[in-house]
């Protein structure tokens, strides 16, 4: 059912809560919220109590020069000063929020692209290791994300970590991101960027550090043997319909650069960027009905696969773990 | 007949305002200095990070540029504000200067001015308090 589909890809996707911080920046803009909301309670009070003072407690006329002192006191001098010390306040959080590039920093590339993410870590050796749509971070490390975009103009944010940063055409923005705990935490875009911009998000897999080089070696691996012979199979499907122009599986013939790789696409929470979880039925739904699940994706549709293909590529691609 | 009677709607029109030529230009003049204090600010800090400082670069240099101009731009407002004041207390009537008399016309053009430039004044201040806190390009 759709809307049970849907639960548990939240639930894969993670967290979302701006208020229940995981990161450093993250925390500070918490702050900020729950100072804002508290003082906007204590002004809707003040407000509400002078409406109810001046209407049942002590109706009829007023004091002509107090009434004076409480429009321009209450209504302009007041209003400035407290807007003038919300506005210091979140100016001094700004340096913080957007703190300077720490030494030791996990580097990251990430491009967001309509309507999925490719994320590169650089290897100390010089390569890179090429990821899509999840990515996982070191606790109490920081890391710094160099944004891109080839396209159109997305933007970059994990609620639960930090606020949003654009992804502009043409300019390499960043960002630091610092966790604070371990958890899984999502991402979407956050930019308005066409038909599937609503299902363009990811999984931030926050680890302790040796399970984060665990995945960081198991991710820069190459694919697994196909395990079984409908799995070979699978193999050999993909790389008959040619789905190795778009896609790379690392130590294989398939090199594509379109779409994302596909290495180790078995263990990612979602497919298609959180349009799907990933079962086996799930890819089957993706290579088959590819726009009904997410519209206009830059994937042609393989609906006019016999289902026995379909179900081996869906045997083989989720082995890929 | 208009039923009001106050004693402002048959006030004697002095001559020296008779003869006066109102002008509407001191109304928008604040805001128009606001507008422009904002657009050399952020021209200038641009360029100075684009041109000058560096992406992390320090923002001091334009800093202190930017003191200089909302030293200017408060300074003028604050005068056009104090000019509006004189305007709006001419005489001794209150606001709002509703009546169609050349006297609450000046009180009004007056009172109009001094209020924007209030609201420009605390504006140009919110313009400069970002560079008081921001001290480098990033
Ligand atoms: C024209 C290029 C192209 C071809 C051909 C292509 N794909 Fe894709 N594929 C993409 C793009 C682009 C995406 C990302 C779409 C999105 O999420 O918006 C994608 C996404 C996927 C995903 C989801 C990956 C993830 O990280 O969630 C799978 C699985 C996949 N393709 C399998 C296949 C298979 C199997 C074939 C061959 C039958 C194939 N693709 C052929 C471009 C292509
Ligand atoms: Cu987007």
């Amino acid at each position: 059912m759709a809307s049970q589909t849907e639960d548990s890809i939240a639930t894969l996707l993670g967290e979302t809560s701006v208020l229940v911080p995981a990161g450093r920046s993250a925390e500070r803009i918490a702050d900020l919220s729950w100072w804002l909301f508290g003082s906007a309670t204590l002004i809707w009070f003040v407000v509400l109590g002078l409406s109810v003072y001046a209407a049942y407690v002590r109706p009829g006329a007023h004091d002509v020069a107090r009434v004076r002192l409480m429009i321009v006191g209450g209504g302009a001098v007041l209003p400035t000063i407290l807007l003038g010390g919300v506005l210091a306040y979140s100016l001094w959080l700004m340096p913080q929020v957007k703190p300077p590039i720490p030494e030791g920093a996990v580097e990251i590339e990430v491009e967001g692209l309509r309507w999925w993410w490719r994320v590169r870590y650089a290897s100390e050796e010089g390569g890179a290791t090429e990821v899509a749509n999840e990515l996982a971070l070191p606790v109490g490390r920081p890391a710094v994300l160099r944004l891109t975009s080839p396209d159109v103009i997305h933007s970059f944010w994990v609620p639960a970590l930090a606020g949003k940063t654009d992804m502009i055409p043409g300019r390499e923005t960043i960002i630091v991101l610092e966790p604070t705990r371990t958890g899984v935490f999502r991402g979407a875009c956050a930019e308005y960027c066409g038909t599937s911009h609503a299902l363009m998000n990811f999984a931030v897999l926050v680890l302790e550090p040796d399970a984060y080089e665990g995945w960081l070696a198991r991710q820069g691996a190459p694919a697994q043997e196909p395990e079984g012979p409908l799995e070979a199979r699978g193999a050999a499907v993909f790389r008959e319909y040619g789905c190795g122009a778009c896609h790379a599986i690392r130590g294989t013939q398939a090199n594509g650069v379109v779409g994302p790789d596909l290495t180790h696409v078995g263990s990612r929470r979602t497919l298609g960027a959180g349009a799907l979880p990933n079962t086996p039925e799930d890819y089957v739904d993706w290579i088959a009905r590819t726009h009904e699940v997410k519209p206009d994706a830059n994937m042609p549709p393989f609906g006019m696969l016999p289902d026995d293909d379909l179900a081996a590529l869906a045997a083989y691609l989720d082995g890929l773990t | 007949m208009d039923e009001r009677s106050d004693p402002i709607r048959n006030e004697d029109a002095p001559d020296e305002l008779q003869a006066r030529r109102e002008t509407m230009f001191m109304i928008p003049a604040a805001p128009a200095i606001w507008a422009a204090h904002f657009l050399a600010s952020y021209v200038t800090a641009a360029i100075w990070c684009a041109k000058i400082a560096g992406r992390d670069g320090s923002l001091e240099g334009a800093r202190w540029l930017l003191a200089g101009y909302t030293g200017v731009a408060l300074v003028a407002i604050a005068m056009i504000g104090v000019r509006g004041f004189r305007h709006h207390s001419y005489g001794d009537a209150t606001a709002p200067h509703d009546f169609d008399t050349a006297a609450d016309r000046h009180r009004f053009l007056g009172f109009s001015t001094f209020l924007l430039a209030a609201l420009s004044f605390v504006a140009v201040i919110f313009v400069a308090m970002v560079v008081v806190f921001t001290e480098t390009c990033r």
